[in-house]
């Protein structure tokens, strides 16, 4: 057999089935996690603890009919919701589950997935000036303000980790944290400097910030506050346009979580050395979600202005120091010890 | 001065005639009392005089011998004792006799009567129901069955005078509303004030206007406030209120040209 | 065909908020003229939930209008009961038995804290945080329980009687009430203050927005907490005592900033007031009947008469008007919410959205007593 031909498909399939169910179980998961953080049960009808309850919603949602309203940007409408989900489903390649678990190793794996948040967030600029809606329209403005001012401490924070490791590639970035959770990014005393070891939490803080508001997450969902822009830019989509949305919004969460544990929690080490693999990967992600479901249901809505006073007053000064520091550190070996 | 006296004599500026015959009671009043003080404090003096020991002063009764503590301040300045009277005036309620409508002069007897106000206060008595057709004028009502102190009535065009003054008084407007008086042919409009700081003060201003023509001033310049409830009783009333910004329906809808609470109305 | 957004020569375009929105909490429309995300004019559109309350009251006897009154507050639809119920008192000289004026006074209470748990739920709401809410209606269920087994309804009672009240409580009610005490008690400072009061995101979003002063409130005829969070000390409770409120001991909230906070400051601090005065009017209950001798039809004097009430909202103010009939011949309902509201235009100029629903919020609005 020519595994050169059966691997992308098998990769592809793997893929396929990973985001869809994530996005799929996610929504699941976000409504449990919102049940239990409520003192309520969450969906418990449909299959035992309402496991088939985002069977049951697909379904719904696909066989409704796809309204397109007069107005709109036809073809621009019907494309925002695919390209909510397709950047994030092709982010899915780059990332290294595991040494042996990845569907491409690219050099420049960092950069690729950046490409494609961005386009992710086209998706909601899109979307929303298509929409012909006043809050849409408002959503989308905020959207792409918001992704600005995020995208860039967010960067920032990815090139220091860069420097540190000396390789865009995320394969590499995540073998380098190998044994033990000393080696990781987010506290590396074994690794690099101490003075280095002390800034790199808060490197993780702004990276872990920064990936709540790319990914639209409350207490940052400016762009679908729900109490001031009704659904902002989904107010006009129904059926499987607002589906798509919907896992898009979730994939972007996993790619999110991945980026963070491979960034700065060593990707598939366990914390004490012992057994890496793919089921570390895969219970960090899931911790880190289940963080960003915590904070969803706990906080209010932040303001918009509050939200990018935020990032350009705080987390870029802090995010330019932590990369000047790094560079001073990486420059003057044996710096402070 | 209780701020019920008080608003009830800035509100008399509206009306000089009854401003006018109130002040001239009030002072005939305040002689009256003045004089049977006199008189009284001059017997107690006989009586001192003839009676030295203290026992003779309480069999007086309580009241003669109130009045007899102030005896030097009675007797000495004029000033003062204006003073002094108008506190006893106001404890006795003998004030109020005279300080009611002017249309009940001849019955100043019973009305002394029907005076309701606690001893301590020093609020104006409750003026008596004028039989018939209420003229303009103010009125002191018992708050206990009316939920009001004050009620005005005026002429549609000194509505917003009033309204001026109590806006100046420090007064809010809690509500605006009609009332359809289709057997007199006319329609009413009843403003209720009241204060939010301090003492308690309601205030309702009255007017009447024919149901044929029923307009009346704005007062919404002086009371944002006042620009609902003014739409409203507009569209309910079909009141006009001339100098209004904005008068189209509010509660109804904004087309509508029905006014609903008319008693002829037909849905 | 693409139809572009519609924007006047100088750029600002008209939004709609409503009357189908989940910030205005019902069917209330507000016209806003927008400049990006600044309201430059907010305008209030009413009527959408208009039933013509006061002209039923002219068609049916006194009596007939009772079921009327909580379906416009549906919130604290006891204050309505007793507004109306003591307007028609006043006018009939009715005497109410003093149990009978306790048990409103529980139970009117009861309905406030009731209101003031959905408001800070909703509010919250508003403010994007969805948990409290929960919470909230947690709590809030447990008030119904308890006014559904006195009152028979766990929303719109019609429980107060001219002269008294339909049922006098019995032992389950008052050791049920006193339970709920302790338990929301126990439950204010964790769940309530610590979630949320102290919530660093709430704080930003509520202090030194949406000022309403007192000055603004006098001039718009605003009541209840909005004028408590103005630092007016006014409460009808205590300036023009009704039942037996003279007989309680409790402290009226009030914040002197007038901004949003101190509006939520103002309702948080009454549902611990009138859980004081639950407690106090349950240890004074006394004995006796709960309903007075009254005629069968009610024919009042004619003449006018005006009652306000402190509902939860503010001032509920009844003007009735009789003709010596056995039907009202005029009844005016002051309801608070609507002069609240009518400063919203005001106050919202010059205001960011998000900013402006958050000051609706904080105005407690609804919107069927707003229409009525």
């Amino acid at each position: 057999m020519d595994t050169s031909i059966w691997q992308p498909i098998l990769y592809l399939i793997g893929i396929m089935a990973f985001a869809g169910l994530n996005a799929a179980y996610l929504g699941w998961c976000e409504r449990k996690g919102a049940g239990h953080v409520q003192r309520r049960i969450g969906p418990k009808e449909v299959g035992p603890y309402g496991l088939l309850q985002p069977l049951a919603d697909g379904i719904k949602l696909m066989t409704k009919q796809l309204l397109v309203p007069q107005g709109v940007d036809g073809i621009l409408f019907r494309v925002a919701p695919i390209l909510a989900m397709i950047p994030a489903i092709t982010s899915m390649v780059a990332i290294p589950f595991s040494p042996n678990i990845q569907a491409r190793s690219i050099d420049l794996s960092v950069l690729l997935i950046f490409a494609l948040a961005s386009i992710g967030m086209m998706a909601v600029l899109i979307g929303g000036w298509a929409s012909n809606n006043k809050y849409a329209m408002i959503s989308a403005t905020r959207a792409v303000s918001q992704n600005i001012a995020y995208e860039i401490p967010m960067l920032i924070m990815v090139i220091t980790v860069v420097m540190m490791t000396g390789s865009m590639n995320l394969e590499d970035i995540a073998a380098k944290q190998q044994g033990g959770f000393w080696n990781w990014n987010i506290f590396p005393v074994a690794g690099e400097s101490v003075a280095q070891a002390l800034i790199m939490p808060v490197a993780f803080l702004i990276f872990f910030i920064c990936s709540i508001a790319e990914t639209n997450r409350a207490p940052f969902d400016m762009a679908e506050a729900e109490s001031e822009l009704i659904a902002g830019h989904m107010t006009e989509y129904g059926s499987m346009g607002f589906g798509l949305f919907m896992m898009g919004e979730y994939l972007n969460i996993v790619v999110g979580a991945c980026l963070t544990t491979i960034l700065f929690l060593g990707g598939w080490d366990c914390p004490l050395g012992l057994l890496p693999g793919v089921w570390w990967f895969l219970l960090k992600i899931y911790i880190l979600i289940f963080t960003f479901i915590w904070i969803r249901w706990t906080y209010p809505r932040t303001q918009i202005y509050k939200l990018l006073n935020l990032s350009w007053k705080v987390l870029i000064p802090f995010s330019l120091g932590i990369l000047l520091l790094t560079a001073i550190f990486i420059k003057v070996e044996g710096f402070l010890i | 001065m209780s701020i019920i006296r008080e608003t009830k004599w800035a509100l008399l500026e509206l009306f000089p005639e009854q401003k006018a015959t109130e002040a001239e009671a009030e002072q005939a009043a305040r002689d009256k009392i003045l004089a049977e003080a006199r008189a009284a404090a001059e017997a107690e003096a006989q009586a001192d005089a003839e009676d030295a020991t203290e026992t003779g002063r309480t069999a007086e009764g309580d009241a003669a011998a109130a009045q007899g503590k102030k005896k030097k301040t009675l007797l000495d300045k004029v000033a003062e004792e204006m003073a002094a009277i108008d506190l006893v005036a106001a404890k006795e309620g003998r004030l109020g006799s005279s300080v009611s409508e002017t249309e009940q002069k001849a019955e100043t007897d019973t009305e002394a009567e029907a005076v309701a106000t606690g001893p301590e206060s020093d609020d104006p008595p409750v003026s008596l129901e004028p039989e018939g057709e209420r003229p303009h004028g103010v009125l002191v009502r018992d708050y206990a069955k009316a939920g009001i102190h004050i009620d005005v009535f005026c002429a549609p065009a000194m509505v917003a005078d009033a309204a001026r003054i109590l806006n100046e008084a420090g007064f809010t407007l809690e509500a605006v509303t009609g009332v359809d008086w289709i057997k007199e042919e006319q329609m009413e409009v009843v403003y209720d004030y009241s204060r939010t700081d301090g003492p308690l003060c309601r205030v309702a201003v009255r007017t009447r206007v024919p149901r044929s023509e029923p307009e009346v001033p704005t007062i919404s310049e002086i009371y944002p406030g006042a620009n609902w409830h003014e739409r409203e009783t507009h569209e309910f009333f079909g009141i006009r209120f001339q100098g209004h910004p904005n008068l189209v329906p509010l509660l109804l809808p904004e087309d509508a040209d029905f006014h609903p609470l008319l008693k002829d109305f037909q849905p | 065909m693409t139809v572009p957004i519609q924007c006047a020569p100088d750029e600002t375009f008209v939004l709609n908020l409503g009357p189908q929105h989940p910030a205005t909490h019902g069917v209330l429309r507000v016209k806003l003229t927008m400049d990006g995300e600044y309201i430059v004019k907010a305008e209030p559109v009413l009527g959408y939930i208009h039933r013509m309350h006061e002209k039923m009251a002219e068609d049916g006897t006194f009596a007939q209008y009772m079921p009327n009154t909580p379906r416009m507050d549906y919130l604290s639809a006891l204050s309505y009961n007793q507004g109306y119920v003591m307007a028609v008192e006043r006018a009939a000289g009715i005497e109410v038995p003093e149990r009978a004026e306790y048990i409103r006074t529980i139970t009117v209470e009861l309905n406030r804290i009731s209101s003031h748990l959905l408001w800070f739920g909703a509010f919250v709401l508003d403010l994007g945080g969805f948990t409290p809410l929960l919470y909230a209606f947690d709590d809030r269920e447990q008030i119904l329980d308890l006014l559904e087994h006195v009152t028979g309804s766990r929303l719109t009672y019609c429980y107060y009687r001219f002269g008294g009240v339909y049922n006098d409580i019995d032992d389950e009610f008052i050791t049920g009430t006193r339970e709920f005490i302790k338990r929301l008690r126990s439950r204010l400072p964790s769940l309530y203050h610590d979630l949320v009061t102290g919530n660093i995101i709430l704080i930003k979003r509520l202090k030194d927005i949406g000022f309403i002063d007192a000055d603004m409130c006098r001039r718009y005829g605003a009541t209840g907490p909005v004028l408590r969070g103005a630092g007016v000390e006014f409460d009808i409770r205590r300036n023009e005592p009704y039942s037996v409120y003279p007989e309680l001991d409790f402290d009226i909230p009030c914040y002197p900033e007038g901004d949003s906070m101190a509006r939520y400051m103002v309702r948080m601090d009454e549902i611990e007031q009138s859980l004081r005065i639950i407690e106090q009017a349950l240890d004074k209950l006394p004995d006796g009947p709960v309903q007075a001798k009254v005629p069968k039809v009610l024919k009042p004097a004619a003449g006018d008469c005006y009652t306000v009430v402190e509902a939860a909202r503010g001032t509920f103010g009844c003007r009735l008007v009789c003709d010596g009939t056995k039907n009202p011949y005029r009844l005016k309902l002051r309801s608070p919410t609507y002069s609240n509201l009518s400063l919203f235009g005001e106050v919202a100029e010059g205001m960011l959205l998000a900013d402006a629903l958050a000051v609706m919020g904080s105005l407690d609005l609804v919107i069927p007593e707003i229409d009525r």
